[in-house]
C-alpha cells in the first residue's frame, strides 16, 4: 500500500515537472510567440493597445467644434489638480445667458494618466490619447490648452 | 577529414623533431595549460550568452541583441567590465581565505577536465579510473564554497555555504550510484574504455529502462551538484542576495561565476559519456552502411554536439522549474533518489549479469 503510494507520487511528480517544461519548450520552439517591442526601432510601425492611457485631449470636429459644456465634472474628479476649467457666459441669440467653456487648462506634468476625468465627463468631450512621447525642454510646454482657439460647443449638446 | 587527433599529432611530431625529450614534454604541458585556459574562456563566454539567450526565448523575450549580431560580444562586454571593477576584500573577511576560495573552485573545475575525452584519442590525461576520478575531485568544489561563505564573514554567505555543502554531500550519492550503474554495463572505470564499450550503440538505447531512469537520476543529481536552479538555494537571489559569493566583486566574482558553467559544461560531458558515448558517433548495431554515414561527422562534433545538448537540458530545466526549499531539497534526494537509484542498481547488475543488455 505504501509503496503503490510512493510510486504514484513519483509519477504525479515527473508528469507535472513534463507539462511545465511543454510550456517554456513550445515558447523556445514557437519565436513568433515573442512580445518584445523593439522601440525605438519600430517607432513607424508601433501597435499601442487601445486602452493605454497616453495623455487627455479633447477631440475637436471639422467645424472646430467640440463637445465640452464646462461642468467641471472633470476638475472635481481629477485627484491632483491636473485640471482647471475656466468658464465664460455666451449671450445667446434670444438674450439668455448660457454657461459655456473659455479654457481647458491641462497640466500634463500633474497628470498621473488615472482615466478618471475621462470616466467622469457625461459628453464624453474628453479622451486618452495614445501619444507617450511626451518629454520638452521646458516645463511651461507641458500646460497645455485643450480646447482649440475659436472653437465651440457642438449644436445638441447640453 | 577534419579531427583533433590530427593537429595533436602534427604538433607532437614537429615538437620531437626539433628540441629533446624534455623540452618537448614541458612545451606540451604548456600547450595543454593555455588550451584548458581557452576553453574555459570560450565556454564561459559561450555559455553564459546561450543561457541568456535560452532564458530570454523561454519567457517570451527576445534577450541581448545589442551588442554584435543576435547580442553575442554581450558576454566579452560584461568581462571586460569584470576586469576593471575593484576586486574588494571586506575589512571583517579573513583575508587569505576569502582571496583564496574562488581560486580553489576554479582549480577544482580544471582539475576535473584531466580525464575527459574530447574527441577521438584527444584526451588530456588517460586514466583507467577516470570516472571515480572525477566524481572524487568535482565534490572539492564544496571546499571552495565553504572557504568563501565562512571567511566572507557575512550571515548571507554563510547561510548560502552551509546549505550548498549540505546539497553536494547529499546529491554526491546518487550521482555516483547513477555513474556507477553504466560502471555495471562496462565493467570498467576508465573514460576511454567506457566510450569503446558503446561500439554498437549508445547505453541510454542498450541498457533498457535502467539507464534511462539512471540518466534522469544522474541529470537531477548534477544539476543539484552545480547548485543550479531549481537547486540554487546557496545563491537564492530573493533570499540570501547572493548567497556565498555575496561579497565577491570584480575579477574574484567572475571566477565564481565562470566556474559554474565550466562545471555544468563537464557533469554534461561526463552525461554525454557515460550514456550518449561520448565522441562515439551514433551506431545502430550491425547496420554497416548506416554507422560508415555516421563515422564522417568528426568526432569532436559528436562530443560537444551531445554535451550542449545536455548543458540546453539543464538550462531547460532552470527556466521552467521554481526554487525548491531546503527541505523539499534533502526529502528529494534521501527519501526518493537514494532509494530509487539504489534499487536501480541491482536492477542493472541483473541486466549486466543476464546479459540482457545489447
Amino acid at each position: 500500500m505504501f509503496l503503490k503510494e510512493y510510486i504514484n507520487d513519483v509519477l504525479k511528480a515527473a508528469k507535472s515537472l513534463l507539462t511545465g517544461m511543454k510550456v517554456t519548450g513550445y515558447y523556445f520552439t514557437h519565436r513568433k510567440e515573442i512580445i518584445t517591442e523593439q522601440y525605438p526601432d519600430n517607432r513607424a510601425t508601433l501597435q499601442l493597445a487601445e486602452r493605454f492611457r497616453g495623455e487627455v485631449v479633447m477631440p475637436h470636429d471639422e467645424n472646430n467644434q467640440h463637445a465640452c459644456t464646462g461642468c467641471s465634472a472633470c476638475e472635481i474628479a481629477c485627484p491632483n489638480g491636473t485640471i482647471k476649467i475656466i468658464n465664460k457666459f455666451d449671450i445667446q441669440p434670444d438674450g439668455k445667458k448660457k454657461k459655456a467653456i473659455d479654457t481647458f487648462v491641462y497640466h500634463l506634468e500633474l497628470c498621473t494618466m488615472c482615466g478618471l476625468c475621462v470616466e467622469a465627463c457625461p459628453t464624453s468631450a474628453i479622451k486618452m490619447a495614445n501619444t507617450f512621447e511626451h518629454s520638452v525642454f521646458n516645463r511651461n510646454q507641458l500646460t497645455k490648452r485643450l480646447n482649440q482657439p475659436g472653437s465651440k460647443i457642438r449644436e445638441g449638446v447640453e | 577529414m577534419f579531427s583533433l587527433e590530427g593537429i595533436t599529432k602534427a604538433i607532437d611530431t614537429w615538437l620531437n623533431a626539433h628540441f629533446n625529450s624534455t623540452v618537448v614534454l614541458l612545451a606540451e604541458c604548456v600547450l595543454v595549460g593555455v588550451a584548458a585556459i581557452a576553453l574555459f574562456a570560450v565556454l564561459g563566454l559561450g555559455l553564459v550568452w546561450m543561457e541568456r539567450k535560452v532564458a530570454a526565448v523561454m519567457q517570451i523575450r527576445l534577450g541581448p541583441n545589442r551588442l554584435g549580431p543576435k547580442g553575442i560580444f554581450q558576454t566579452s562586454a560584461d568581462t571586460l567590465k569584470l576586469i576593471m571593477k575593484e576586486g574588494l576584500t571586506p575589512d571583517g573577511a579573513d583575508k587569505f581565505l576569502f582571496n583564496l576560495a574562488p581560486f580553489i573552485v576554479m582549480i577544482v573545475a580544471m582539475l576535473v577536465l584531466a580525464p575527459i575525452s574530447f574527441a577521438k584519442n584527444f584526451q588530456i590525461w588517460d586514466i583507467n579510473i577516470g570516472v571515480l576520478y572525477v566524481s572524487a575531485v568535482s565534490s572539492l568544489s564544496v571546499i571552495g564554497i565553504l572557504m568563501a561563505g565562512w571567511s566572507s564573514n557575512n550571515k548571507y554567505s554563510l547561510l548560502g555555504a552551509m546549505r550548498s555543502g549540505a546539497q553536494i554531500v547529499s546529491y554526491e550519492l546518487s550521482a555516483g550510484l547513477a555513474i556507477i550503474s553504466i560502471v555495471v554495463l562496462t565493467g570498467s572505470l576508465s573514460i576511454n574504455d567506457i566510450i569503446q564499450s558503446q561500439q554498437n550503440g549508445w547505453w541510454i538505447f542498450k541498457g533498457h529502462i535502467p539507464a534511462i531512469i539512471s540518466f534522469i537520476i544522474f541529470i537531477i543529481a548534477v544539476t543539484a551538484e552545480t547548485n543550479r536552479a531549481p537547486f540554487d538555494l546557496a545563491e537564492a537571489e530573493s533570499e540570501l542576495t547572493a548567497g556565498f559569493h555575496t561579497e565577491y566583486s570584480g575579477m574574484k566574482f567572475a571566477l565564481f561565476f565562470l566556474a559554474e558553467y565550466i562545471n555544468i559544461f563537464i557533469v554534461c560531458s561526463i552525461g554525454a559519456t557515460l550514456f550518449f558515448g561520448g565522441w562515439m558517433p551514433l551506431h545502430i548495431g550491425n547496420w554497416e552502411a548506416f554507422n560508415h554515414i555516421m563515422d564522417f561527422i568528426p568526432s569532436s562534433i559528436w562530443f560537444f554536439g551531445k554535451t550542449i545538448f545536455l548543458i540546453f537540458l539543464i538550462m531547460w530545466f532552470r527556466w521552467t522549474f521554481p526554487r525548491l526549499r531546503v527541505d523539499q531539497l534533502l526529502n528529494l534526494e534521501w527519501k526518493y533518489l537514494l532509494p530509487i537509484s539504489l534499487f536501480n542498481l541491482l536492477l542493472m547488475t541483473v541486466v549486466a549479469i543476464m546479459g540482457w543488455h545489447f
